[in-house]
């Protein structure tokens, strides 16, 4: 009954958020975020002893869906969180008008409820008509200040995105064809999930092969990885503050799930090879081209977004492995990103409001006059970093554990270098923000700073990132339940 | 088997790759459309033929659903930003138009090579017309890449769509319904949101700034 709770819950915000706007109609999404949060929680314990079905089984839910409503629910509760006073101070500023503010609201509900759908969807194939349902909502997200550039980075994400996302589909298709051919015709076949877990060993390898490498290209540009990257730091960059919060923490992660269903359908038709060389090598080369772009990089929004692009890569090469340990590394890895990432955009945006700017050279002492906002930013960095205690070393740490038990002591090597790279970078970048000469920063700030309650739900979404890199024990059967869920 | 289902079927998947190459031949964007018009029609016919030989209702309503979707929304939502601007050509492809023609052979070639792999899991005479829906996407993909016009890029879109939907019909007389309903209103989404994004930078830049780009870079 969660399940169908859940996306009642996530229609019907949807639906309230489509009356004309109010500041009240800003909360809604607050409310349902938290019910679905709430949810999601009592879903991950009651799925662990079996999958739940809805809806004549077009729903399902298993841990690790169970798991992603979680961090869906506890990402777009801080989004959320935010929504009115974005929208107050972009009416303020003459950005926006009831209009679109009113479309904001409805098209974050949309947003949320697509996630949620792909999430806890039984068909394979109405997990990507979900997927490429977030890429419409989020266009217009993200060209929501109608200037040029916000134009400009939705229509490049709209075009890489469709693009891409059609090879996934192609890729599904493929996969409903092996299906098709793989026991003979009496066997009616469908993209449902345990019917095509339970015919995975009998696929064909090479339609599979095909597939499964247009499945990674595809659902790999929705998930921010090398080839089709691009669109990702400008989306990032243009978008509202918790847009780029919900898309960076967890639509990333979401497409990411769609990869690790098809692995393990990759695994059991071809074998554990092909799908590993293939995760491993497009995760380093992402988290090589992040590194590099990390070094000189000069605003503090595209910083983030390529700190996504290597962290989708550290996923991948979690995912190559594909022991339950490694898998379950991967999820913990993806509830800590998805935190510390929307806590982190959250806090840049109050930055930008504070002082008209996200260039990295013309924000200094940012500790010393905005010390609430300076404190985020500095600790959520350290999190992002992976400094312990955040729970984001961890999982790390027990990602790179799994790497060497597999033999991939090479990977591990590259990937901590690059690692370490990237905190030298971070770090850099933190100390020009954030101590820095005073000299010339403006005397005045130029919009007041987060209420209190705000800024005590980032420091608290920080303190979760501490407690679940310190114990990771309440989730710690719960991440091995979902990982057995793609790991036989 | 009927020789006028196996008939029908080689001539309207032939259409479906032939358009997509007339489409690097031709510049003006009424043409273009034209183009993707008669692509979705053969497709609608890929469809409606393959049902009808199967007894299978489902790819029939699908068949449907391509007619008035790609064969005539599309198509219609197309040519009215063409009205628009009525003169608009693809003045300056990255690729020249002769050169461009010899892509497409080649990328044709390819698909054989890698399509007839596909198909070999279960040969047939629809399955062995799979290779023309792959030439079909790649076809649009060496569009997208090449050609700078805002429309030209959406047609691109659109052609690598419509090669996957042949490719679904070919291989597997469609795939569930509930899938095919999503994708291709996802499709048709997609193609308004990008109309929306063109009037609106259009009408803020006064000139397609699109195609330039640079605004946003490291």
């Amino acid at each position: 009954m969660a399940v169908l709770a859940i996306l009642c819950v996530s229609v019907a915000s949807t639906l309230v958020a489509a009356s004309p706007w109010r500041p009240w109609t800003a909360r809604v999404g607050v409310v349902a975020s938290a019910l679905i949060l709430g949810l999601g929680v009592q879903l991950s314990v009651a799925t662990t002893s079996a999958p739940q079905w809805a809806l004549h089984h077009s729903l399902r839910a298993d841990p690790l869906s169970s798991f992603m409503v979680v961090v869906i629910g506890a990402v777009s509760l801080l989004a959320t969180a935010f929504t009115s006073r974005t929208m107050a101070q972009e009416m303020a500023t003459g950005v926006t008008t009831a209009r679109y503010a009113r479309h904001y609201v409805v098209l974050m509900q949309v947003f949320i409820t697509c996630m949620l759908v792909a999430v806890l969807t039984a068909n394979l194939g109405v997990l990507w008509v979900s997927i490429e349902a977030t890429t419409i909502a989020t266009t217009f997200l993200v060209s929501h200040r109608r200037t040029d550039g916000a134009f400009e980075a939705s229509w490049k994400y709209v075009i890489l995105c469709s693009v891409g996302i059609a090879l996934a589909f192609l890729g599904t298709v493929l996969v409903y064809y092996a299906q098709l051919h793989a026991r003979g015709p009496s066997h009616p076949a469908s993209l449902d999930w345990t019917a095509v877990m339970s015919v995975a060993h009998h696929l064909d390898p090479n339609v599979t092969r095909v597939a499964f490498a247009l499945l990674v290209v595809g659902y790999g540009t929705k998930v921010g990885l090398v080839p089709m990257h691009s669109w990702l730091p400008d989306a990032h960059s243009q978008a509202p503050a918790p847009v780029s919060a919900l898309m960076s923490g967890v639509l990333l992660s979401v497409a990411f799930y769609g990869l690790l269903r098809f692995r393990a359908v990759a695994v059991a038709a071809l074998g554990p090879g092909f799908p590993r060389a293939l995760l491993i090598v497009v995760g380093i080369v992402s988290i090589l081209l992040a590194t590099v772009m990390l070094i000189g990089q000069r605003d503090l929004k595209r910083m983030l977004a390529y700190s996504s692009i290597e962290h989708m890569g550290l996923l991948a090469i979690g995912a190559a492995v594909g022991s339950p340990l490694a898998i379950a590394a991967v999820l913990l890895h993806v509830l800590g990103h998805g935190i510390t990432k929307a806590v982190l955009f959250l806090a840049v945006g109050e930055v930008s409001h504070v002082e008209g700017t996200t260039e990295i050279s013309r924000i200094t002492a940012l500790l010393s006059r905005q010390p609430a906002l300076g404190g985020i930013v500095g600790f959520g960095l350290l999190s992002l970093v992976a400094l312990p205690p955040f729970s984001l070393f961890a999982s790390e740490l027990a990602m790179a554990r799994a790497e060497v038990d597999a033999g991939l002591w090479w990977a591990v090597a590259i990937t901590l270098g690059c690692l370490g790279i990237i905190f030298a970078a971070l770090v850099r970048h933190a100390r020009q923000t954030l101590m820095g000469a005073r000299g010339d920063a403006p005397a005045r700030a130029l919009a007041p700073a987060p209420s209190p309650a705000l800024t005590a739900l980032l420091v608290g979404a920080l303190g979760v990132c501490v407690a679940l890199g310190l114990s990771s024990w309440p989730l710690q059967s719960l991440l091995l339940h979902a990982a057995h869920a793609v790991v036989p | 088997m009927s020789s006028t289902y196996v008939g029908t079927l080689e001539l309207a998947a032939g259409a479906v790759l032939l358009s997509s190459v007339m489409t690097l031949w031709r510049r003006g964007v009424g043409s273009l459309v034209s183009m993707l018009r008669l692509q979705g029609l053969a497709l609608a016919v890929v469809a409606i033929d393959l049902g009808a030989h199967e007894r299978d209702r489902a790819l029939l309503v699908t068949g449907g659903l391509v007619l008035i979707v790609k064969g005539l929304v599309v198509p219609a939502l197309l040519r009215r930003v063409a009205r628009r601007d009525p003169g608009s050509r693809e003045s300056n492809p990255r690729v020249n138009v002769p050169s461009s023609l010899v892509f497409a052979a080649a990328l044709t070639v390819l698909s054989y090579v890698v399509g007839t792999r596909i198909a070999a899991l279960a040969p047939g005479v629809a399955t062995d017309l799979a290779p023309l829906g792959l030439a079909t996407v790649l076809v649009g993909y060496f569009m997208l890449v090449t050609r700078r016009r805002a429309v030209s890029k959406i047609v691109g879109l659109l052609l690598v769509d419509n090669g996957i939907a042949l490719m679904t019909f070919l291989l597997t007389s469609g795939v569930p319904l509930i899938v095919e309903l999503g994708s291709t209103l996802d499709v048709l989404l997609v193609v308004v949101v990008l109309q929306f994004l063109m009037v609106s930078m259009g009408r803020h830049s006064r000139t397609e700034r699109l195609t330039e780009m640079k605004a946003l870079h490291d």
